[in-house]
C-alpha cells in the first residue's frame, strides 16, 4: 500500500506538449480517475507512472520514493492494459502466476494468491486454458486478476473496460468495484468515458490538453465545475450555457433577476439539463422545443431559448410537440458562474 | 458458370500447372524407368515405377559428400542468416530511428547485386582468407543472399507480437532480455522456424555461387552441374528429383508460417 504523488510532471515530444506540468496525488488505498477526451494526455501519464514512457521534467514519487529513474519492473506495481495483454502462449493460471514466478516467490505463495485471486474473480475453471480459448470478458478477468496476484503497492488500468460490449461492461464495472474496494489498492484508472469515472472513483483528476483542469471527487466535480470545460464534458447531456449581460449585480433571464457575481459586464450562466423547472404561467425564460427524445426514464428536450441551445430533461409522461414554447426556471441553488472569456468558474453571487 | 468464375478457374489451372508439371516430369523420369524419359508422347502414368535411376544417381561417386557440404552450408547459412537478421528485424519492427525506412529497401538491395559480378572479387578475397573451396565460404556467401529474407520475415513477426505484451513483461518483473525470451521469443519462435527453413531452403538450390567457389568440395547443386552432363539422361532426372524434394518438403512444412507471413489468411 503506497500513495502517488505526481509533481509537475511533463512530457515534450519536439515541439508538441503531451503534459504540461502536471501535479495530482493519489492517497493510500483510493481510487482515482483520469479522465479527459481522447489525446489529453491521461495515458501518457500512466504510462510515465509506470516507467514505460520517461518524462521530460517532474518526478513520480510512489509510497515516498521516486520511481523517476527506476524501471518498470521495480516501481512495485502492477498493470492492466486496454487490449488486456495476456501472454497468449501461457496458460491462464502461468499467466496469473506471472508476477510472482519472475519475483521468484516460494512455490506454496504462488499457488495459494493464485487460487485467492481466481477465486475473487471466478476464473477457477478455466486456470489450465489457453487466453484464445477465452471471451474477452474473461481475459479482462485474467487481466485483472495477475494484476492483483503480485498485491502491488498500487495498481495502474488503462480503459480496461474499453473493449467490453456495453452490458457487460456495466457488469464488469460492478464487479470491478467490489473486487478493489476489498483489496483496498491505491489505484489509478484511466478511462475516456465519464459513468465510469463517476462510478468507480473516489477522485475525478479531469484532464485536458495535457492540464489537469480539475481534480476533485464525483459529486464535487459535477455539482462545482471549475470550468465551462469541465462542465461541458461531464454529464450526458452536458450542462447548458447561456451568456448574459450583467447590469447591476444582476442578469435578466426571461422576466427574471438573478444576482450574478459582480465585475464583468456579461456572464456565462451554467445550470445543469436536470435542474431546470418547467413553470406553469410565464414565470422564468421562454424555451422553444425542437427535439423530444423519449428516453424511458425520463424524456430529453432539446431547443432554443433566444440564440442559445438548451437541453433540459423532464418527466417521461411530458411528450410536447415541436414548437411548443415552454418557461423554464432554474434552480437557483444549482447555478454556476463562469467567465465570458477565459471560462473559469466565478465564486457564487458575492 | 460465369466467365469470371471460368476465368479465375484457368488461373489456378495455369498456376498449379506451372508449378506442378515440371515437377510431375522430372519425377516420371527419375521414377518411370529409362524407356520413358524417351519416350514421346510421356504417359500420364508411368507403366512401370523403378527406382534404379535413383540408385544408379546416388552410387556416383561424391554425391554423398557433396550431399554433406550442401548441408554444412545450408546449415551455416540458416544460422547466420537467423542469428544477424532476426535482431535487425527486431529492431526494424520496435525501434523507430533515422533511416529505418531506407534501411528496409537497402536490405533488399543486397539482393540486387548479380552473384556473377561479386563472383570474381569473392574468389579473390576467400583465396585470401582460406574460405575459398570450403562448405564455410559458400555458407557465407549464401547468407549474404538469404539474410534480406530473414531481416524482413522476422520484422512482421515481431510486428504481429503487440508491443502491450512485452510491456506487460517489464510492469510483471522482466527485464529487456527477459521479457524478450520470455514473451516475445516463444510467439515468434514458429515463424523464425520458418524463416530459418526457408534461409535453408536458399542455400540448397543455389547453384552459381556454389559452382564459382568451389572447385573439390562442391555442393550437391554445384557437384551435379558438373556431373551430369556427362550421365544418361534418367540419372540427370533422378539427379533433379532427389535435389527438389527437401525443397518441396520443407516448404510444404512450414507453408502455414510462409502465408502468414505474407499476410495471406491460410485457415
Amino acid at each position: 500500500m503506497a500513495d502517488i504523488v505526481i509533481d509537475q510532471v511533463g512530457m515534450r515530444y519536439g515541439a508538441t506538449t503531451a503534459l504540461d506540468s502536471v501535479s495530482l496525488t493519489v492517497a493510500d488505498g483510493e481510487l482515482v480517475a483520469l479522465l479527459g477526451p481522447s489525446g489529453c494526455g491521461k495515458t501518457s501519464l500512466l504510462r510515465i507512472i509506470a516507467g514505460l514512457a520517461i518524462q521530460t521534467s517532474g518526478r513520480v514519487l510512489i509510497g515516498g520514493r521516486d520511481m523517476s529513474d527506476l524501471p518498470p519492473r521495480r516501481r512495485g506495481l502492477a498493470m492492466v492494459f486496454q487490449n488486456y495483454a495476456v501472454f497468449p502462449h501461457m496458460t491462464v493460471r502461468a499467466n496469473v502466476a506471472f508476477g510472482l514466478t519472475m519475483a521468484r516467490a516460494d512455490p506454496a505463495r504462488i499457488a495459494r494468491q493464485v487460487a485467492r485471486v481466481s477465486e475473487l474473480l471466478h476464473i477457477e475453471p478455466y486456470l489450465e486454458r489457453y487466453p484464445a480459448q477465452l471471451s474477452g470478458g474473461q481475459r479482462q478477468r485474467v487481466a485483472l486478476a495477475r494484476a492483483l496476484a503480485v498485491e502491488p503497492a498500487v495498481l495502474l488500468m488503462d480503459e480496461p473496460l474499453s473493449n467490453l460490449d456495453a452490458l457487460l461492461r456495466l457488469e464488469m464495472r460492478a464487479e470491478l468495484k467490489t473486487v478493489l474496494q476489498s483489496a483496498g489498492t491505491t489505484t489509478l484508472y484511466v478511462t475516456h468515458d465519464q459513468t465510469e469515472a463517476m462510478g468507480l472513483a473516489d477522485g475525478i483528476a479531469l484532464l485536458n490538453a495535457g492540464h489537469i483542469v480539475q481534480a476533485a471527487a464525483p459529486a464535487e466535480i459535477y455539482r462545482h465545475p471549475a470550468s465551462r470545460f469541465v462542465g461541458g464534458f461531464l454529464g450526458t447531456p452536458p450542462m447548458n450555457f447561456l451568456t448574459l449581460p450583467v447590469a447591476e449585480g444582476h442578469v435578466a433571464l426571461g422576466n427574471m433577476r438573478i444576482a450574478a457575481p459582480r465585475g464583468p459586464a456579461s456572464i456565462v450562466l451554467g445550470i445543469r439539463p436536470e435542474d431546470l423547472d418547467i413553470t406553469a404561467g410565464e414565470d422564468g425564460f421562454a424555451f422553444q422545443v425542437q427535439v423530444v427524445e423519449p428516453l424511458g426514464s425520463h424524456t430529453l428536450l432539446t431547443g432554443h431559448a433566444d440564440t442559445a441551445l438548451v437541453r433540459v430533461m423532464v418527466p417521461p409522461d411530458l411528450r410536447p410537440a415541436r414548437g411548443t414554447v415552454l418557461h423554464l426556471r432554474p434552480r437557483s441553488d444549482r447555478i454556476t458562474w463562469f467567465d465570458t472569456t477565459s471560462g473559469v468558474a466565478l465564486g457564487s453571487t458575492t | 458458370m460465369t466467365t469470371r468464375h471460368a476465368m479465375f478457374l484457368a488461373g489456378i489451372a495455369t498456376l498449379c500447372a506451372w508449378v506442378l508439371l515440371p515437377i510431375y516430369l522430372i519425377a516420371l523420369g527419375a521414377i518411370g524407368g529409362s524407356e520413358v524419359v524417351n519416350a514421346w508422347p510421356k504417359p500420364a502414368w508411368p507403366s512401370a515405377l523403378s527406382v534404379t535411376a535413383l540408385q544408379e544417381f546416388l552410387h556416383i561417386e561424391g554425391v554423398w559428400w557433396s550431399v554433406l557440404y550442401s548441408v554444412e552450408a545450408a546449415c551455416l547459412c540458416m544460422v547466420v542468416s537467423i542469428v544477424l537478421g532476426a535482431p535487425a528485424g527486431y529492431a526494424l519492427a520496435r525501434y523507430q530511428f533515422r533511416g529505418a525506412t531506407s534501411f528496409r529497401l537497402f536490405v533488399l538491395l543486397t539482393r540486387a547485386f548479380p552473384v556473377a559480378i561479386l563472383a570474381l572479387p569473392l574468389t579473390v578475397g576467400f583465396i585470401r582468407l582460406g574460405l575459398y573451396d570450403t562448405p564455410v565460404g559458400v555458407g557465407l556467401m549464401h547468407s549474404v543472399l538469404a539474410m534480406p529474407f530473414a531481416v524482413l520475415i522476422s520484422a512482421s513477426l515481431f510486428q504481429a507480437i503487440p508491443r502491450e505484451l512485452e510491456e506487460a513483461a517489464w510492469v510483471f518483473g522482466c527485464s529487456g532480455p527477459t521479457a524478450f525470451f520470455r514473451v516475445v521469443l516463444p510467439m515468434a519462435l514458429p515463424g523464425i522456424t520458418a524463416a530459418a527453413i526457408f534461409a535453408f531452403v536458399i542455400s540448397w538450390n543455389e547453384v552459381f555461387a556454389a559452382s564459382v567457389l568451389t572447385v573439390r568440395h562442391k555442393t550437391l547443386t554445384a557437384y551435379l552441374l558438373t556431373v551430369l552432363s556427362e550421365s544418361p539422361l534418367h540419372v540427370q532426372f533422378a539427379g533433379g528429383f532427389i535435389l527438389i524434394v527437401p525443397s518441396v518438403l520443407f516448404i510444404f512444412l512450414v507453408r502455414r508460417h510462409l502465408f502468414s507471413l505474407w499476410g495471406i489468411a491460410s485457415r
